[in-house]
């Protein structure tokens, strides 16, 4: 019998559920592999596949988004030994897994914690509940690959928001296959929507689109880069989630601030009829 | 040469005349090549349209459509606003051009032309109990008169579907003869209905038969079918105006309509006509977009091509 020929992977982009090729036709060698360069019309595709997911998503109740990000970090821990083959050390695939864990419990009990009764001065309910702003583009920090884009990723979706990521220009091969694990988990298509390649290429569209509501720029190291991007976000009054550098120890406690920043607040009067 | 084409001529115009004549010259043209012409129609939706020429694809693609609202949930407010979006279909950008016509049933004509008087936009209304056709002649007849008398200078007629299937040609050109009568002044858009016409054989049949009963317009869907303008259909009847102009000198136009969304299609559509019947037809005089929805998606492609910034629907009308 004649030796095997080997099995080689191309790893692609994860948009809408599926895995194209960019559309663009190009691909950049990273990380010993061929992975897809995403150009700026990907990002437009991306951008309209997270829009199209916006209203099931954001339609589901809060305990079956719950459900489904628990079953992400069910399918990520059989496919630990992968991460920690293309480098995450066990200790980041352990931290990932349960920062899925962790933010899944979030899902119905965020809307009590940052929502609830006000008080006035009338014979009304007056309740204040938090809703999804829709589509947020973010961008994933260079490192540590799978856990910073775990980190990135949950508390932008766990609250009904779908999403378009940059992923690291630099270790794209977590995020693709963090894709894997997405589409294997019940999470329905578009919801999270993955671009490999140069941020120069994507970013700056992304923030520019008149159709993405939010923007989570945690990866940009560069201040410039970052300032012009929050000037592109202006335009159409893009929520911005810039952290400081320093606040980015991905082991620590995430608090509850980036979920909090991509959320509206909608606010019902009710007469009480005493 | 010059005394054939007059013979032609005064033969197409005799046709009309007898049921028989009329059968004969429409099952003696020739059939459509089914896989050819789908063939031929997507490999002309393959061309690549870019920078200037989309841009002027795309004001052109503007000033053809046929902005149209045909609900049962009309009201005067809702075709007053279409209306008005017709005039400035981009207020925030003045050098966008208005469309071409508005299209309503005819209960709403009046209210349209008070907003479109003098304005350049043309004002279309279906008529012929619209859309199934399925009415008594002079009901017909009234309805077309009723919405020229109230100020439509464009009617959309559908064809006898039922007839025209049975094989009673004769009957449909009677009809649309009536109705183009009843038109007056006004341009007579004939309906062809193709989703339930069945064959490309028989699309060919009905443009030749309405164009000859004396047709301005053949217009492929009322877009209450579940199958309407389709790119194969459309090229058949590309064919036949351009036939018919050869044959008779005079000179149709084409309306694509339903299920025209997007600007890409709406593009494909344009590199046809520009392929098949030439630059005479690139002109909304003579080729027109049945369609609510894809004026917003031009809009928006036109605002991404002057502010290099992908739009979004949210800053856009909905309709």
């Amino acid at each position: 019998m004649s030796e095997r020929v080997a099995v080689r992977k191309t790893y692609k982009l994860f948009i809408g559920g599926k895995f194209p090729r960019s559309e663009s036709g190009r691909s950049y060698l990273v990380q010993d592999s061929n992975v897809s360069l995403a150009s700026r019309k990907d990002a437009r595709d991306a951008v309209l596949a997270a829009r199209a997911a916006v209203k099931g998503w954001a339609g589901a109740t809060a305990y079956n988004r719950g459900q489904i990000l628990y079953r992400v970090a069910e399918m990520l821990e059989g496919r630990r030994d992968q991460f920690v083959a293309l480098g995450a050390s066990a200790a980041e695939v352990d931290a990932a897994i349960d920062r899925w864990v962790w933010y899944a419990g979030w899902s119905d009990k965020l809307a009590q914690v940052y929502g609830g009764a006000n008080p006035v001065a009338g014979p009304y309910f007056n309740l204040s509940a938090p809703e999804p702003t829709g589509v947020v583009a973010v961008v994933a920090p260079e490192s540590p690959a799978l856990l910073g884009l775990v980190s990135v990723i949950a508390p932008a979706v766990v609250t009904g928001n779908t999403v378009v990521v940059a992923a690291s220009p630099s270790a794209p091969l977590a995020a693709v296959t963090l894709a894997e694990v997405l589409a294997t988990s019940d999470l329905p298509g578009g919801v999270v929507n993955i671009l490999t390649g140069r941020l120069s290429e994507t970013v700056p569209t992304l923030a520019a689109h008149m159709d993405v509501n939010a923007i989570d720029l945690t990866g940009v190291a560069d201040a410039d880069l970052a300032a012009e991007l929050e000037v592109k976000a202006a335009e159409n009054l893009k929520r911005v989630l810039r952290p400081a550098p320093a606040d980015n120890d991905w082991y620590a406690d995430p608090g509850i601030t980036r979920m909090t920043t991509l959320l509206e607040t909608k606010t019902v009067w009710h007469p009480k009829g005493v | 040469m010059t005394a054939t084409a007059t013979s032609a001529r005064s033969d197409l115009s005799e046709l009309g005349r007898s049921e028989t004549a009329l059968r004969t010259f429409l099952h003696g043209l020739p059939g459509v090549d089914q896989v050819g012409a789908e063939q031929r129609a997507a490999q002309l939706g393959t061309r690549s349209i870019k920078t200037t020429a989309k841009a002027e694809a795309i004001d052109l693609a503007i000033r053809m459509v046929d902005l149209t609202t045909l609900e049962g949930a009309d009201t005067p407010g809702k075709v007053r606003a279409l209306a008005a979006k017709a005039l400035r279909p981009d207020p925030a950008d003045p050098s966008c051009p208005h469309v071409g016509a508005v299209c309503v049933y005819p209960a709403m004509v009046p209210y349209v032309a008070e907003v479109l008087r003098g304005s350049g936009v043309h004002l279309a209304s279906v008529a012929t109990a619209f859309p199934s056709g399925q009415a008594p002649l002079e009901v017909k007849l009234a309805d077309t008169r009723a919405a020229v008398a109230a100020g439509a200078d464009e009617i959309d007629m559908v064809i006898n579907r039922g007839a025209f299937l049975a094989g009673r040609y004769s009957e449909v050109y009677d009809e649309i003869v009536a109705t183009k009568e009843a038109c007056g002044d006004a341009h007579l858009k004939v309906i062809l209905e193709t989703g339930e016409l069945a064959t490309y054989d028989n699309v060919r049949r009905a443009s030749w038969l309405a164009m000859l009963a004396g047709g301005d317009f053949i217009k492929t869907s009322t877009g209450k079918v579940p199958v309407a303008a389709t790119p194969p259909v459309t090229l058949v009847m590309l064919e036949a105006v351009r036939d018919f102009r050869a044959a008779t000198g005079r000179q149709v136009g084409v309306k694509p309509a339903g299920g025209i969304k997007t600007t890409k299609d709406a593009i494909k559509y344009l590199v046809m006509v520009n392929e098949t019947v030439g630059p005479d037809w690139l002109d909304p005089d003579w080729f027109r977009f049945g369609a609510s929805s894809l004026l917003n998606d031009l809009l928006m492609q036109r605002t991404k091509l002057t502010t290099g910034v992908y739009a979004g629907p949210d800053y856009f009308t909905l309709d």
